[in-house]
Order: structure tokens, then C-alpha cells, then sequence
């Protein structure tokens, strides 16, 4: 009977342990920092057994899933305004951070050679600029030799992060962009030659294929595919190529908390050394979450991602946040967010 | 007595055996019944539910929706007219190329083909109508296009758009993407199925027919033209539609190849982008009033469906009553 009762005892608690096992951590949104999130989760999962379930559905339905209270945090690229994580009582904290690269397709010419403004680079995706030795163009490349080719202009033709960065960044630095196309994660595309990829990887491989065609991608698939980079100049006047030390200058040189849920948008960031189309993806979460053990586990991961993935976050050829910066995010926002 | 006896036993277990059998044909008919109810009721739920995500874009456009050419996100200016002309016309060329190429695949199959060759050849053409379209698309991008865009676009482009009248169809930066590229790889895709289908119909010509006619001298072509074609009418036109069907609801493959401009195509070499791969792109980052665009795009592509379908039947209809059936 005895024995009965402890083999009925301890198939109840490896029930109990299965479940609290299953009870993984729920989020939804960014796919650009997808690849970081699921390493750290496998990594996190080996140490701590839990599980992180992330869909990456996209940042617009990541938001929709976090106001539809289905996940525990939601993930986006495209930062939610002060205002509007007030009405919902949601924090917001930047997790990770990419950047954005102009490539090109031009044979004779090795990457990292030819040289763009932030000005011009709106205007050869807004078709104002439509051959490749366009005066305005040439003058940034001096004694280059640049075919009188078509501009052909890739851009993503799914909704994404990497597409609001990028035109973040060129509402930025040109107005007639921003009064015209401006920023969103899909916008119109004013250039007559214009044509879309799907992913990340459909825009590499239309850019690869189609000579005279410039394009914007992640960082990632750059160095990945060894592909034609252009310098840019950032908001100091210098000339920098894309790579994690530039990534990490545009960070540092961001003030994080002058907006209100950190939105702050780094792009066009000052700093000799800042590459200009950066981002940070974004962690929103309710301050009085529903389910507060589940939030905590969530805050849990965030902490041991902080601590522990900076390694893997540059494997994957993505900047984590520095040290002092978590160390605020820790005081300043996961305080608000009740335990 | 004895008979009269197990006469009355029979007829009462007669009774039993009909009583239980009416029951079992009541069940019958009334679970199929609510089976097929089952798929009115889904069609009616999909029409609705589209229609009530779609209704903010609807109220706000109204009619012009279908002819507003401009895709503009953080505007809010939305019309489906360059989306619907893509779709049309990506899957009105993949027709024109494969209709005439799987009718003559049928007619070698069926009527001139060695008897060996038949089994091996039928089977390729089934295993072709297997293949998921995203290997398509693949093909499509990484095959397909380069050389389209070398061999094909240049040289069509410098031969015809100078042409006056039809030159401006073959305009546009050659590079391989485009309404005519996502028409002819959307015709390999529909090839075995309206080959497959035709092959089906024109095997079930009776023989007697055929022969006949072969006995009053016809030719093979007189025969088909004559007598497979009148017969097997409604079967061809039938595996026309289920082509033009997958044509026009064809996504993947046609992302990769289309170019995915929203934007009216002005050339048959220009960018543009269809119904359902618009739909693939953009659900993922859609909100608001983007969202319901959307869906009223979904919504349009299910009216035209509806469309063509109900075509095709009065098509077959009208036929029929030609002949006089």
C-alpha cells in the first residue's frame, strides 16, 4: 500500500514537473531578430530548461498579439510611441542590435569600394538618379569608372523591419523622402524600376542576378554571401563601412532614455565611427501582466540573454546591448513591470 | 398452416429487414447531406468573413477600388487595378501557352503515340502536376530568368519596340522579372494538369466513334477536329478551368517571379505583382486599413474565381444546347 502510494506520488510529481516543464515562454513579432532569439533560447533551454516559443510573425503582428494579451512580450522593429505604450500600460525596451547595408551589383568594383551619401542614396532609390555615372554619383567616386547602366531598385516586397530601418533613414536624411514615400515597414516605391524580393535572402539573390540593381539588406547576409557593400557617410561627415564596431558607436552614441519607451531611432546617429542605417529591435511587455510568473520567466531569459549571449549575438553577426545600458534597463524599466 | 405460419414470419421479418434498411438509407442521405451542407456552409463563411474584414476599404473607395491604381501604405490610398491586371494577365498568357501545348500532348497520347511509350509519358506528366510550385518559383528565379532575361528579352526587346502600335509591350529594363516570365513559368505549372485532364476525356471517346470514322477515311486530325473535340467538349473546357484556376491563385511561384511591383505594368517585361502574391507579401507586417485592403483583395480574387467558374458553365451550357442535347 505504501508502495502504492509513493509510485502514485511520484508519477504526480513528474506530471507536475512535465507541465511546469511545458510552460515555455510565449512571444510574437520582429523576424529580424528571429536567428539571435532562437539561439539564445536554445542556449537557455540547455541551462535552465525552459523553453522559449517565439513566433516570428512579423513586428506589426507581433504588436497584435501583445495587445491581444496571447503572448508574454511582444517583439517589433518599428519602436510603439510613449503615448501609446501608456494607454496600454506596456514597457518598452530595445533587446538587440543590427544594421542595415546599401549593395550593389557592378562588376570591376570590389566591396566596400564605392562611397554614398545619405542624400544621393535617396535619390538613386527614389529613381531621381537612374544611371550609375550620374554626376551626383560620380562625385562621391572620384577617378572610379562607372558604367552608363539603369539603376534597377530591389527592395523587399514583404512587410519587414529591415525596409522601416532603411527608409527610417532616408526619411531622415532627405525631406522630399520623407514628405513623399516616407517610412513604414511596406511603402510605395517611386522608382519606375523598382522591383521586390521576398526576404532577406529574395532580395540577395535579385541583387546577385540583375547587373546595375542596388539593394538593401541585414548586415548578416552581407558578410554571409560576400556581397557588394557601399561606405557610407554618417551624420559626422566620415566614411564607415558596416560592421559590428560601427553598429556598436551608433548604440553608444544613442540616448536612450530622451524618448519616452526608449524609442529612440538610431539611425543617421552622430559619432565619427557610427554606421548610419543601425536599429535596435524592441521588447514590449504590460507593467501589470495577467500572468506574473510567466512575465517573470520572461524577464528571467531577457536577464540571462544580457548576461550570457553577447557571444552568440555576434556569431550571428548582431551587437548586444552594452553593459550599462542593461544595467538601466534593469533599474528603470523591468522595475516598473510588477514581480 | 405450417406454410401459412412461415409465410406471416417472413413478411414480419421482411418488415423488420425494410423498416431497418429505410433507417439505414434516412442516415445515409441525411449525414451526406450535412456533409455537403458542411462545404456551403464553409464557402458562406469564407465570403463573409472576407467581406466583413474587407468592409473598411470598401465603404471608404466604394466601386473605384477596382479601377484606383495606387498601393500606398502610409497614405492610406488604396485600389486593386494594377493587382487584378496582373493576375488576369499573368494567367491569361500561362493559358494561351499551355493550353495549345497540352492539347497537342493529349492527341499524341491518345491517338498517335506507340503503346509503349504511353504508361512511362502519362506517368512524367502526373509527376509534373506533383511537383509544389515553390520548386517552381525556385526554377523560376535561378533558372528561368537569366536566361529569359539574355536570350529572350534583349533580343525581343531590340527587335519589336520600335514596332508602332505593339512595341510599347516590350518595353522595360530586361531583367528577367515580370508579368510575362510569372505567365510562362505559370503555364509549366498548369501544363500536366490540363494535359492530364484532356488526356483523361479524349481516352473515353468510344471506339466505335473513332473507328468509324477512321473507316471512312478520315485523317488522325479529322478525327480529333471531328469527332474526340465535339465529344469530349465539356471535359476539356472543364480541365481548361481547373488551370486557369491554379493559375490565378498561384502564389509562390509567382512571388519569386513577378517582380513584386505594386504598380501597373506598362510593358510585358515590367514588374508587377498578382492578387495572391500581394496577399503573401504584405499580411505579415498589415495593419488597420492595410489589413482590410487586403482582404478586399482576397475578397476580389474569390468574386473572379467565382467568375470564371460561372463562365466556363454557361460556356458548356450554351455548347450543349447547340448541339442539341
Amino acid at each position: 500500500m505504501l508502495k502504492f502510494k509513493s509510485l502514485v506520488a511520484a508519477v504526480a510529481m513528474t506530471v507536475v514537473a512535465a507541465t511546469a516543464m511545458a510552460a515555455d515562454i510565449t512571444g510574437a513579432g520582429a523576424t529580424f531578430p528571429f536567428p539571435v532569439y532562437a539561439k539564445w533560447a536554445e542556449a537557455y533551454k540547455a541551462a535552465t530548461n525552459v523553453g522559449l516559443n517565439y513566433q516570428s510573425i512579423g513586428s506589426s503582428g507581433g504588436i497584435r498579439q501583445i495587445r491581444a494579451k496571447t503572448v508574454t512580450f511582444g517583439a517589433t522593429d518599428a519602436p510603439i510611441s510613449g503615448a501609446d505604450l501608456d494607454k496600454d500600460a506596456m514597457v518598452q525596451f530595445p533587446m538587440i542590435i543590427g544594421g542595415t547595408v546599401p549593395i550593389v551589383n557592378l562588376d570591376g568594383f570590389k566591396p566596400g569600394e564605392l562611397r554614398v551619401t545619405g542624400p544621393v542614396l535617396a535619390e538613386m532609390f527614389s529613381g531621381k538618379i537612374s544611371k550609375w555615372n550620374d554626376p551626383k554619383f560620380a562625385a562621391l567616386n572620384p577617378g572610379k569608372n562607372l558604367p552608363n547602366d539603369i539603376i534597377t531598385v530591389v527592395h523587399r516586397a514583404d512587410g519587414s523591419g529591415t525596409t522601416f530601418n532603411f527608409t527610417d533613414y532616408l526619411s531622415a536624411v532627405s525631406k522630399e523622402w520623407a514628405d513623399g514615400p516616407g517610412k513604414n515597414a511596406t511603402i510605395k516605391w517611386p522608382a519606375a524600376t523598382s522591383v521586390g524580393g521576398k526576404g532577406n535572402e529574395g532580395v540577395a539573390a535579385n541583387v546577385n542576378r540583375v547587373k546595375g540593381s542596388i539593394g538593401y539588406v541585414e548586415y548578416a547576409y552581407v558578410k554571409k554571401n560576400n556581397m557588394n557593400f557601399m561606405q557610407m557617410q554618417n551624420a559626422d561627415g566620415r566614411y564607415v563601412a558596416p560592421d559590428d564596431l560601427t553598429f556598436a558607436a551608433a548604440a553608444a552614441s544613442a540616448d536612450w532614455f530622451s524618448v519616452p519607451g526608449m524609442g529612440v531611432s538610431m539611425v543617421n546617429a552622430k559619432g565619427a565611427t557610427s554606421w548610419p542605417i543601425s536599429t535596435a529591435s524592441f521588447i514590449v511587455m504590460y507593467k501589470n501582466p495577467a500572468d506574473k510568473a510567466a512575465s517573470n520567466e520572461a524577464l528571467k531569459f531577457f536577464d540571462w540573454s544580457f548576461k550570457n549571449g553577447k557571444k552568440m549575438a555576434a556569431d550571428l553577426d548582431y551587437v548586444a546591448l552594452p553593459d550599462s545600458l542593461t544595467d538601466q534597463i534593469r533599474s528603470r524599466v523591468w522595475s516598473q513591470i510588477q514581480k | 398452416m405450417q406454410t401459412s405460419l412461415s409465410t406471416a414470419q417472413d413478411s414480419s421479418q421482411m418488415l423488420a429487414v425494410a423498416k431497418r434498411q429505410r433507417f439505414q438509407d434516412v442516415l445515409f442521405h441525411r449525414s451526406t447531406q450535412i456533409f455537403s451542407l458542411i462545404v456551403l456552409g464553409a464557402l458562406a463563411g469564407i465570403i463573409v468573413s472576407l467581406f466583413v474584414n474587407a468592409w473598411p476599404t470598401f465603404a471608404k473607395f466604394g466601386v473605384p477600388f477596382l479601377w484606383y491604381s495606387e498601393w500606398d501604405v502610409n497614405n492610406e490610398q488604396f485600389g486593386a487595378a494594377f493587382a487584378i491586371v496582373g493576375t488576369l494577365s499573368s494567367a491569361g498568357i500561362a493559358l494561351l501557352i499551355a493550353v495549345p501545348l497540352a492539347f497537342g500532348i493529349a492527341v499524341f497520347l491518345t491517338e498517335t503515340c506507340p503503346v509503349w511509350l504511353r504508361r512511362p509519358l502519362g506517368t512524367a506528366i502526373e509527376l509534373l502536376a506533383a511537383v509544389p510550385s515553390i520548386i517552381y518559383g525556385m526554377f523560376g528565379l535561378f533558372v528561368f530568368a537569366p536566361l529569359f532575361a539574355d536570350y529572350i528579352q534583349v533580343p525581343v526587346r531590340d527587335l519589336m519596340s520600335g514596332m508602332p502600335l505593339i512595341g510599347f509591350l516590350f518595353g522595360g529594363a530586361p531583367n528577367g522579372m515580370g508579368i510575362l516570365s510569372a505567365g510562362i513559368v505559370l503555364a509549366f505549372m498548369v501544363l500536366p494538369f490540363v494535359a492530364a485532364v484532356m488526356r483523361d476525356v479524349f481516352e473515353i471517346t468510344p471506339p466505335i466513334l473513332r473507328e468509324s470514322a477512321y473507316g471512312l477515311g478520315c485523317t488522325t486530325w479529322e478525327v480529333v477536329r471531328g469527332i474526340v473535340l465535339p465529344y469530349t467538349q465539356k471535359g476539356v473546357i472543364g480541365g481548361i478551368m481547373l488551370g486557369l484556376g491554379r493559375a490565378l491563385g498561384e502564389t509562390m511561384a509567382v512571388t519569386f517571379v513577378i517582380g513584386n511591383a505594386n504598380r501597373m505594368p506598362t510593358s510585358l517585361f515590367s514588374p508587377g505583382t498578382s492578387i495572391a502574391s500581394t496577399l503573401a507579401n504584405e499580411f505579415g507586417e498589415a495593419a488597420d486599413f492595410h489589413m482590410s485592403s487586403l482582404f478586399a483583395l482576397g475578397f476580389l480574387l474569390f468574386v473572379i474565381t467565382f467568375l470564371v467558374l460561372a463562365l466556363a458553365k454557361i460556356m458548356i451550357n450554351r455548347a450543349e444546347k447547340a448541339k442539341g442535347f
